[in-house]
């Protein structure tokens, strides 16, 4: 990871306007296999809408997620949900807690049916089966299908639908429309932000149309560290200058580094 | 760099999973060994600590090279007195696995390839030069540069299947290799292993300073210039561009490959010397031992080896060393100590496990795994940081491994 | 023809042990990636204690050699079960130490099984029937090998039934395919690494009755010897896959047999075969996601 030659001052959203958000990450630190790929990272969602994580490929947004939830090692900084820390929590606890995730990728279980996918992820009691069902009607024609052979847009519902399938706090949603068909892209952002309705969403998004449509506030983050952070992402995206530094121009295929 | 031990720790402490590499990358992830911050800035630790070092081991290499001529004893440790037969005997095998251990090291500590198939070239060395000095009536000298050769082709020949492949995959092939050599000598072609017996060391064309308990100290030498010349070709090797291309290899192989490097050719050098050298520890083991048998080209001892390097601790060249002397004096020791009286006279619950030193041993290194990671070499790196003489980059195994 | 028939069926009944062994290998480095060291002393033990039960019970009866199965899974699974409780789970996610304990404890193990039962093979029997033969075809095929082959094939059926039709066995196969995503579902995936050890060394004692059968003797080297083809097995198999295990067992067991009567280099041809495998198909024949160099 090399480093840019200029910096913004990093704006510290302690608290920003939002009393309560549901999850703030402070001087969070991670790395994989040694190397530190989250820097120094503070931010917070707030507990509605949706939040956009932006920035351009490889300055750590997946990873940020992931430290979150304990993919990868965590070095310093805390993690809290609701008030709550997290940040020591193996996965599977901060999971139940209450956090969603949808993985970059997708990360359906090929070898498994769609049904398989969904009951895996069912941990309430009451699983969301209806809603999940007419989120995705598709999904039920399917049920018996392997995972593996459907379409990407087709695998990008059963993610979703897998973290939808429960009462959760806050998703962490990664790139979901990457690599899709422009009509599917839309379906993926209808039904976010259907879900947006009943749960804040924290988003890495690099088709900045879906951002737009979506987005309430954003965070931007260069070099494994916010370097901005707005009430608005249709402002921020804009300011073309902002744009330009931060995300580049025609940020291109979404693809960040493993 | 001042965290190697650190770092050693954070990358295995990861908790609830890792990121959704393959289990190959995982396993190869976590058989990095601490980075030794030797290589990398060799110009900033002081010349004076270097200075020390090298008297250290020039002093060390001395004082082991007068041991035949002393008269030291250590009861419970060697049966005699050092200048006695019985004591040099043991302590040229230590010597000689140090060495083993050491070539083994090449492979596991420094390219990060984990080999069961190790053993094949330290059994090719004793059992093609034993099978020579029998059949061909060869000088000495011209049988062990003949055994040489065919240890360097077969390691290549062996060495370039086996790499096509990694992780996993690769400690298969050379298992399966390994095993199809053993089953070989087991079986005994034309008489010419001597199968479940062994082959004995045909002394006819070996000089008469070689041959026999009275020149065990001779052979004791050997041992120790051995381990001496093993020592240096392996820090020599690790050192040169291929050593830091191998290791930058186990640290990341896609980096190397954007950078137009060839890891390929770097893995097979560092394996082909890797073998060869184990067979030249194979000949001598061969004089050493009057003979050949059949556990030298077994999975047992490539798994002997991974015990030892693993006890002294993953990527330290001296940690290796004492490993291999150690697991050796242990394994003769505990053997000794079976027998014992006070062994013999205890009710059978403690008897039948103390009386097995592959239990004892395996117990150990059970323990070291789970309660000292890094081996030997890992727990004198904590101890030096913990009384603070570890300044950055001055710890006893950089100054050791920058010295020797 | 005779002669052809025999080795097929000794060639099946070898499989099958290779099966039981592999299966267990298979399915812990799928989701834990590790490669079990100590499976060979599961099976070891199994095999002494459930030659002991028998020995106890009367050799030769049916309801000794029934009890010598029953016994020699459970002090299998018990084994396997403490094996992980004890020694891996508090090397979480380290995996080459997770490799390294089982190599130890597996020196240990033999060293002791050594030390309490002798280094020397014990030869065992069965019930008189399987002893025997039955003529198939003009082949005189022994009897223990059709108890062998259907034991295995129930371990089989029974295996695949827990994977498909158990939520445990969902959280197993999904986990084989990818771990991290199952902790980020919210389950706790090492419970089971507890249950697929505790599997793997059922299967393994099981074997070990069997392979005892089919050799003749026990020995604490039983499981040494075996444990190298099961890995052969698991390899060519394809690390993590069950069917792979199972195809590659019956594609090993019978080629040695034929390799071993025809030309008597059984053990070579099996080694080619892993590397013709490896190097045409470097994640075996049925594995997904091995990575290769």
């Amino acid at each position: 990871m090399g480093t840019t030659a200029q910096r913004t001052p990093v704006p510290v959203p302690a608290g920003g306007t939002d009393p309560a958000p549901v999850l703030s990450v402070r001087n969070l630190k991670a790395s994989i296999g040694g190397q530190q790929v989250v820097e120094d990272v503070t931010f917070s969602v707030p507990a509605t809408g949706i939040t956009a994580l932006l920035g351009r490929n490889g300055v750590g947004k997946t990873s940020s997620i992931k430290a979150i939830l304990g993919l990868i090692q965590r070095d310093a900084g805390t993690v809290d949900l609701e008030g709550q820390p997290i940040q020591a929590l193996p996965t599977h606890r901060i999971v139940q807690r209450g956090v969603g995730y949808v993985p970059e990728d997708r990360e359906v279980f090929a070898g498994l049916s769609v049904a398989e996918n969904l009951r895996l992820s069912e941990r309430d009691d009451h699983p969301r089966r209806e809603l999940v069902e007419a989120l995705f009607p598709d999904l039920v024609k399917r049920a018996q299908q392997a995972a593996g052979s459907l379409s990407g847009g087709q695998q990008q519902m059963v993610s979703l639908a897998r973290a939808l399938m429960n009462e959760n706090r806050v998703l962490l949603v990664d790139e979901p429309t990457k690599g899709l068909a422009p009509k599917i892209v839309g379906e993926v952002a209808d039904a976010l932000e259907e879900a947006a309705k009943t749960v804040p969403i924290l988003l890495v998004e690099q088709n900045l149309a879906v951002v737009r449509q979506l987005a309430g506030g954003a965070i931007v983050l260069s070099d494994g560290r916010v370097v901005h952070t707005t009430e608005s992402a249709t402002s921020f995206l804009d300011d073309d200058i902002l744009v330009t530094r931060h995300l580049g121009v025609g940020t291109g295929p979404a693809h960040e580094g493993a | 760099m001042s965290a190697s031990t650190e770092e050693l720790e954070d990358q295995h402490g990861g908790r609830g999973g890792r990121e959704g590499s393959s289990a190959t990358d995982r396993l190869k992830a976590s058989l990095t060994p601490p980075p030794t911050p030797g290589p990398s800035g060799p110009g900033r630790s002081p010349t004076r600590r270097r200075l020390i070092g090298g008297v250290a081991a020039v002093a060390g290499v001395v004082a082991l090279a007068l041991l035949p001529l002393l008269n030291v004893q250590l009861p419970g440790i060697l049966p005699t007195a050092t200048y006695q037969p019985g004591a040099l005997q043991l302590m040229a095998l230590c010597l000689l696995m140090g060495a083993a251990a050491l070539t083994y090291h090449l492979l596991i500590g420094v390219a990060g390839l984990l080999s069961f198939g190790h053993a094949l070239y330290v059994g090719a060395g004793a059992y093609v030069l034993g099978i020579l000095l029998e059949r061909t009536g060869m000088g000495l000298i011209p049988a062990m540069l003949l055994t040489l050769l065919v240890v360097v082709i077969l390691a290549n020949v062996t060495g370039a299947v086996a790499l096509r492949v990694s992780g996993i995959p690769f400690a298969m092939v050379t298992l399966a290799f390994a095993q199809a050599g053993s089953v070989l000598v087991r079986r005994n072609p034309d008489g010419a292993t001597g199968g479940e017996e062994g082959l004995s060391l045909n002394t006819e064309q070996v000089p008469a300073f070689l041959v026999g308990v009275s020149n065990t100290r001779n052979l004791y030498w050997l041992s120790l210039a051995v381990l001496i010349i093993v020592f240096a070709i392996v820090s020599w090797i690790q050192n040169s561009r291929a050593g830091h291309l191998a290791e930058a290899v186990r640290e990341n192989e896609n980096r190397v490959r954007v950078l137009g490097l060839k890891p390929y050719l770097a893995k097979l050098l560092i394996f082909v010397v890797g073998g060869t050298l184990a067979g030249c520890v194979g000949m001598v083991h061969l004089l050493l031992q009057s003979g050949a048998v059949p556990r030298t080209v077994s999975a047992d001892f490539t798994i002997t080896l991974l015990v030892m390097v693993v006890l002294g601790g993953v990527g330290s060249r001296w940690g290796a060393v004492v490993g291999g002397v150690l697991y050796t004096l242990l394994d003769q020791r505990l053997t000794v100590l079976a027998q014992s009286e006070a062994i013999q006279s205890m009710p059978a619950l403690l008897r039948v496990p103390l009386s097995e030193p592959l239990f004892l041993l395996g117990t150990l290194f059970v323990l070291v795994v789970l309660f000292m990671p890094g081996g030997l070499a890992g727990f004198v790196r904590r101890l030096s940081a913990r009384s603070g003489s570890g300044r950055p980059g001055k710890d006893p195994v950089t100054v050791l491994e920058q010295a020797e | 023809m005779d002669t052809i028939l025999l080795l097929l069926v000794t060639g099946i009944g070898l499989g099958a042990v290779y099966f039981l062994v592999a299966s267990g290998l298979s399915l812990i480095y799928g989701l834990m990636g590790v490669l079990n060291f100590a499976h060979g002393a599961f099976l070891t033990l199994g095999a002494l204690i459930g030659w002991e039960t028998a020995r106890v019970m009367g050799a030769d009866s049916w309801g000794g050699f029934a009890l010598s199965l029953l016994v020699g899974c459970l002090v299998g699974a018990l084994l396997a079960a403490l094996t992980e409780f004890v020694l891996i789970r508090p090397l979480y996610e380290r995996h080459i130490e997770q490799v390294l304990v089982t190599v130890g404890l597996n020196l240990a193990a033999i060293a002791l099984f050594e030390g309490i039962w002798g280094t020397d093979p014990v030869f065992i029997q069965g019930p008189t029937w399987m002893g025997m033969t039955t003529n198939i075809l003009g082949a005189q095929v022994p009897n223990h090998l059709f108890i062998t082959i259907l034991i295995a094939g129930l371990v089989l059926a029974g295996m695949v039934l827990f994977l498909k039709r158990t939520r445990y066995g969902m959280i197993i196969r999904a986990g084989v395919e990818n771990r991290s995503m199952v902790t980020a579902l919210g389950i706790d995936v090492r419970r089971a690494f507890t249950l697929v050890f505790t599997i793997g060394g059922a299967a393994a004692g099981i074997g070990g009755v069997l392979a005892s059968h089919y050799f003749g003797y026990v020995s604490p080297l039983l499981g040494g010897s075996l444990l190298i083809f099961a890995f052969i097995v698991t390899v060519i198999g394809g690390l993590g896959s069950l069917a792979g295990a199972a195809v590659a067992s019956v594609l090993v067991g019978v080629l040695q047999q034929f390799a071993n009567y025809f030309w008597s280099i059984g053990d070579f041809v099996v080694v080619i075969l892993l590397a013709v495998v490896l190097l045409t198909r470097p994640s075996g024949l049925m594995g997904r996601k091995v990575a290769t160099a």
